[in-house]
């Protein structure tokens, strides 16, 4: 026979939890900061890209390897990486609070963000000739 | 996981049609929300005819038309009937608001559907179990701290800082916010929502307190302060007209003023 474990429920005492983390404005601070700079980023990168249309594999070398335009398109691949981790990070901390699924999602997240941005980097790095 | 669906014991059934009052000019359809502990019997939704000539304009007189006349066992919170004690907090219409203060004609057509607040505890039909929401307010330590001696006569405060306190003091703890707020309903134990951070807003504000630094070390939580992700229910649904949501982007500024 399951045995019950009976609990007194105690309200201040929940609603205090774990007391403060003392964390939580930098990730608040950094999302801010990202999608600031995600504006005049995103529309360089598109411009990139447009101008870019139709162009050989030898010319987008070319034009990558300009040093504003790498540093441009690395800078975007970055902050977009590192937002979209900070933003898939509080929708997992909203909605997913399974003791296992909460921390398989967080490290998946911050995994793909890892690779996605990364592997990003590298391929602006690569067709720049830079490796 | 969150939870979009209602636990089977509590889907909400269809319940009774009570008879309309005999001799009426005028008939408004009221739908309430019926939940007793004791029968074990799922929620459901009761139907009720209020005779609009007998009865005054506000959707809290015809609750109290019903008890009175129709079903004595409805059962509901309310007080003062005039928005300043905040018991009679229901969701009516689909919007969480006061029974005395919303008036019947404010419900365009149709019948008048009222529940209790969302995503609470029912302990009986409309009335919640706000343990909880008390919790969280007296956790944000709602009362004056200072570390100087208590002076002889009043602790003193210009009229511009005592202006600081207009749209933070008036709150009269309905939970009309809080159970609005969807980051609210996914984390009730660990996000402290609208109301008590309202009043964490409004100790902040005071002049006269000597303990902002703690005050704000104590709010600084992922959970605590930062799941309010600005989704504005608090101030849309406020009986009382107030902004939780400005109060806490405020809380939030002074966090990072203080880092940078």
């Amino acid at each position: 026979m399951a045995h019950e474990t009976k609990t007194v429920h105690n309200p201040p005492a929940a609603a205090r939890y774990y007391g403060s983390a003392h964390t939580g404005t930098q990730t608040f601070w950094h999302q801010r900061i990202t999608s600031v700079a995600g504006v005049p980023l995103t529309i360089a990168f598109i411009a990139i890209v447009i101008a870019l249309l139709g162009r050989s594999h030898a010319t987008t070398g070319q034009v990558l390897g300009s040093p504003l335009v790498a540093i441009v398109v690395i800078l975007f691949v970055a902050s977009i990486a590192y937002h979209m981790w900070i933003g898939m990070q509080e929708i997992i901390v909203d909605y997913v609070h399974g003791p296992v699924a909460k921390y398989l999602a967080l490290f998946g997240n911050m995994f793909f963000c890892s690779v996605v941005g990364l592997a990003s980097i590298y391929a602006v790095l690569k067709l720049s000739n830079g490796v | 996981m969150v939870e979009f669906t209602l636990p089977k014991n509590s889907k909400v059934r269809e319940g009774k049609t009570w008879p309309q009052p005999a001799g009426a000019q005028e008939l408004r359809e009221y739908r309430i929300y019926r939940w007793n502990p004791e029968d074990g019997e799922n929620p459901r939704i009761d139907t009720y005819y209020v005779d609009t000539h007998d009865c005054g304009p506000m959707i809290l007189d015809a609750l109290i038309y019903i008890k009175n006349k129709i079903d004595p066992t409805l059962t509901f919170r309310r007080s003062c009937r005039e928005g300043v004690c905040g018991s009679c907090a229901m969701n009516i219409d689909g919007t969480n608001t006061l029974a005395c203060t919303r008036g019947m004609d404010e419900v365009k057509s149709g019948p008048i559907k009222i529940y209790p607040l969302p995503h609470q505890p029912v302990v009986k039909d409309l009335v919640p179990d706000l343990t909880n929401f008390y919790a969280q307010h007296a956790s944000v330590q709602p009362w004056l701290q200072t570390v100087t001696a208590t002076p002889e006569k009043e602790w003193r405060q210009s009229k511009e800082e005592r202006d600081k306190l207009d749209g933070l003091y008036e709150c009269i703890l309905c939970a009309c916010c809080s159970t609005s707020c969807p980051s609210y309903w996914w984390n009730p134990e660990r996000y402290l929502g609208p109301a008590a951070l309202l009043q964490a807003r409004r100790w902040l504000n005071d002049s006269r307190d000597e303990a902002t630094g703690q005050r704000l070390d104590s709010l600084e939580d992922p959970f605590k302060l930062y799941r309010c992700h600005t989704i504005m229910n608090c101030t849309k649904a406020c009986p009382k007209s107030l902004n939780p949501a400005k109060a806490i982007a405020e809380i939030k500024a002074d966090m990072v003023e203080r880092q940078v």
